[in-house]
């Protein structure tokens, strides 16, 4: 290593300043704007269970985005084999990906339709059932099964950036995890419930029309009629709050979609002065509702989200200009709510919340609290222990172990990694354990001198013989962190981060400042005796 | 200051033949311990389940708390005091239902329940099956492969089998001895316990490698001595420095133990478990170990 005495110093010394440096932002908010610039570093970032907050993860269900996927494809063939006049009588989806029909009449033209039309299903089997019926099974091509997967993950975690900007959470993280889990952390939230609501949701908005000739009782009894769904409404009585469900019979087309919404705004009656929201089409949307309301006058269509009816009034004329309200006896902030889920979008496939952690504001502030005292208390027990065994070396070891200290957390600064409670408690313990370090050092010190070696060669042996000890030792508590930190998430990951980095900046200091120090003295200003 | 005498010679490997009965003992112990209560008090972490710390602003009674999940269904919910007189962990280990919507329930109906105490929710915690799961298996995979790379290591660094298998046999010691403890207290087995297994390892791997180091350097320099003699003094030689460092680390987790905070609690009573152990077991299961292969297996062939 560096033999001259200064230039060891200045290494160590530009060291240490620039760890101060780091830490500057975590002990101050009273910084020129260009520090940042010259100095990389922010206020040490603190853990979810320090500073409160929500961490999520999302599971996304991609199966029933493919399942949707074929239903509409479903409905789409219907419709064609209708206006071709084919006559078909069972037409269902199966499984996620599968499509069975009984289908009679000439066989080249539905085979026709089918290959134009609906080549992303394949024919998986067509076997002859009786007078000219045939029993077709088409599956989807899987690659597109699994583009629609992908597509629906992708399109799950942008609608979920959208809607949690709109909630406004300082530093919100939104990352995907793996193929289909999706890792929400919204630090420092007061309102952990609303933000569930929010983020889960799938807020699919579908216009349906009602079906005004089918019997709505029979199909209650289970004969609902081919092309039909029932579908119910949520009415709270006002005055008891109890809730009834009504039944509708509506066609399951689904004529329109939230996809064509192009703004979503809470407004009040003008009556009663209660919230409803707003909705606004876009061009193609407007045109589109123009079509259905024009060619559906006197019917009834059905408002429905998440397969739940809203409303279902009557359609008095065409209605151009592509406007339209829900309503439904609101609060203003189930509007609202409702409104920014509208304007983020529809999830593509429904998402499961698998994991939840959530700690309030002051049990984090508690635990801070808790850590910082910890800490404090054992630096000045373990420094006080040190001067009083080791004596003047005792002060040697101490501005090691505070160097260290200050190293650690300049570290965890700079590479923008998480203190937890447990990364307190990794301090704590790489604190002692650094004292490790330093008594291998001084006892092997002591020894030789009491063998009569001289100073200089004490100190020699001392380092000489620890050293290899100190990396052995520590180096087996490192692997275990290491494998803690691969292994590990969240919390525990914070404290295999900072035992691992108190442990090397331990060796550090513990090795090569304190040998510094023990130089300076008996070169420099030349003590003749040990105090150790 | 000289905490140990220079020149102390304290029969530690004399006593090995009783505290193999101790060492036993204690193992024992931790078996039928986690056998009786049939395996660990998983927590959320692994187990799944849901978990609610709700603190109220005046002291309650647990039964009150107990009552009200009755009310909502959910009698089997695990209710227990944390940290103070008004401050309560709700745990309910059902993993297959809506666990969401669970929390939602329960989180009102206390809300409602006790409006006039001001209720805080401090922390939620929700796992599904699968999460747990996942996490179980990762957390045998960080202990065989620390478990692993420690022997390679410690082969590698002493090269004869013996002090390998000291080392290796003192860590199964200590993680079966903390396990114990863990199952005895009936401490919230959870990732951050998992936490304080692995540290133990290093931990107690660390010291014995102090020890044997010192071992390894008196063997050179005395040769006239047997082996039994060379490992009394050389444990005598580190003990000063054993005692120190066991006492510090101790002495902070104490602290951390007293001052932490009720949410480390677990954490630090199974560290200073794995602590104790991790410095007996550098002693009393490591040396005796290599002395033993050394008399019997390796001596063997050198009566050859």
């Amino acid at each position: 290593m560096l033999r001259g005495l200064k230039w060891r110093l200045i290494l160590y010394a530009a060291i240490s300043v620039f760890a101060i440096l780091l830490l500057l932002p975590t002990l101050t908010s009273q910084l020129p704007q260009w520090y940042n610039k010259v100095i990389p570093t922010e206020k040490i970032h603190l853990g979810l269970d320090l500073q409160g907050g929500m961490h999520l993860i999302l599971e996304v269900e991609a199966e029933k985005a493919v399942e949707s996927y074929v239903e509409r494809i479903k409905n789409d063939l219907r419709d064609d084999l209708k206006e071709k006049r084919i006559p078909v009588g069972k037409l269902e989806r199966e499984k996620t990906n599968q499509i069975i029909l009984e289908i009679s009449g000439e066989k080249e033209k539905w085979e026709k339709l089918l290959s134009q039309r609906y080549s992303i299903m394949q024919e998986l089997s067509s076997s002859p059932l009786e007078k000219g019926i045939w029993k077709v099974v088409l599956v989807l091509d899987s690659r597109q099964a699994d583009q629609t997967k992908k597509h629906a993950i992708d399109q799950a975690l942008e609608t979920i950036r959208n809607r949690i900007d709109q909630f406004g959470v300082a530093e919100p993280e939104i990352t995907l995890q793996g193929t289909e889990r999706i890792l929400i952390q919204l630090p420092g939230i007061k309102d952990p419930q609303r933000a569930i609501n929010l983020i889960g949701r799938t807020a699919l908005l579908e216009f349906k029309l009602v079906d005004e000739e089918g019997d709505l009782d029979a199909a209650l009894k289970g004969n609902v009629p081919e092309g039909d769904i029932i579908l119910y409404q949520r009415v709270v009585d006002p005055q008891t709050g109890g809730v009834r469900k009504v039944p509708f019979l509506l066609k399951e087309k689904t004529m329109m979609t939230g996809e064509v919404l192009k703004d979503a705004r809470v407004a009040l009656d003008s009556q009663f002065h209660e919230p409803y929201v707003a909705l606004e089409f876009d061009d193609i949307g407007a045109k589109l509702f123009e079509q259905i309301t024009g060619a559906n006058v006197k019917k009834r269509l059905a408002i429905i989200l998440d397969d739940n009816v809203y409303s279902a009034p009557v359609i008095q004329e065409r209605i151009p200009g592509g406007r339209a309200q829900i309503t439904g006896r609101f609060d203003t902030k189930e509007a609202s709510d409702l409104a920014i889920v509208l304007r983020a979008g529809a999830l593509p496939a429904p998402v499961k919340i698998i994991e939840e952690r959530t700690v309030g504001p002051s049990l984090g502030q508690d635990s801070i609290r808790q850590g910082i005292i910890s800490t404090l208390i054992s630096a000045a027990l373990v420094a006080l222990f040190m001067v009083f065994y080791y004596r003047a070396s005792g002060v040697i070891a101490d501005a090691a172990l505070t160097l260290n200290i200050i190293l650690t957390l300049a570290t965890l600064a700079l590479f923008r990694a998480t203190l937890t409670l447990p990364g307190i408690a990794g301090l704590v313990l790489s604190v002692g354990m650094a004292v490790d370090a330093n008594i291998l050092v001084h006892e092997r010190i002591k020894e030789e001198l009491r063998w009569g070696k001289t100073i200089r060669a004490a100190i020699d042996q001392g380092y000489h013989r620890a050293f290899v000890t100190i990396i052995d030792s520590n180096l087996t508590t490192l692997i275990a962190g290491v494998f803690l930190y691969q292994f590990g998430t969240g919390p525990v990951r914070g404290f295999a981060v900072t035992l691992c980095i108190g442990i090397m900046a331990n060796i550090f200091t513990a090795v090569y400042i304190t040998r510094w120090m023990f130089d300076f003295l008996t070169l420099r200003l030349n003590v003749k005796r040990l105090s150790i | 200051m000289e905490l140990i005498p220079p020149n102390t010679r304290i029969d530690f490997i004399g006593k090995r033949k009783i505290t193999v009965w101790i060492s036993a003992a204690a193992i024992l112990l931790s078996l039928a311990s986690i056998f009786l209560h049939g395996g660990l008090r998983y927590g959320v972490d692994f187990a799944g389940g849901l978990l609610i710390q709700p603190k109220f602003s005046k002291a309650m009674d647990i039964s009150e708390v107990r009552n009200a999940m009755e009310a909502i269904g959910l009698k089997d919910a695990n209710v227990q005091n944390f940290g103070g007189e008004n401050e309560f962990l709700i745990r309910i280990e059902k993993t297959s239902e809506d666990l969401e919507g669970m929390s939602k329930k329960i989180q009102t109906s206390l809300q409602e329940r006790f409006k006039d105490k001001a209720l805080e929710i401090r922390r939620v915690e929700i796992v599904g099956p699968k999460i747990g799961k996942d996490l179980k298996t990762k957390a045998l995979w960080a202990l065989g492969l620390s478990f692993l790379a420690i022997l390679i290591y410690v082969a590698w660094r002493f090269k004869t089998v013996a002090y390998g298998l000291g080392g290796i046999v003192a860590l199964f010691h200590d993680v079966m001895v903390t396990y114990g403890a863990i199952s005895l207290f009936q401490l919230e087995y959870s990732l951050p316990l998992l936490a304080v297994i692995l540290t133990i390892i290093g931990f107690s791997i660390n010291d014995t490698i102090v020890i044997f180091d010192r071992v390894r350097e008196n063997v050179k320099k005395m040769r006239k001595e047997n082996l039994e003699t060379i490992f009394n003094i050389s444990i005598n030689e580190t003990l000063g420095r054993t005692i120190l460092t066991s006492g510090t680390v101790m002495m902070v987790v104490l602290i951390l133990f007293f001052f932490g905070g009720p949410v480390i609690h677990d954490f630090t009573t199974a560290f200073i478990v794995g602590l104790v152990s991790g410095t007996y077991s550098t002693v009393y299961i490591a040396s005796p170990i290599v002395l033993f292969w050394e008399r019997h297996i390796t001596g063997r062939r050198k009566k050859r």
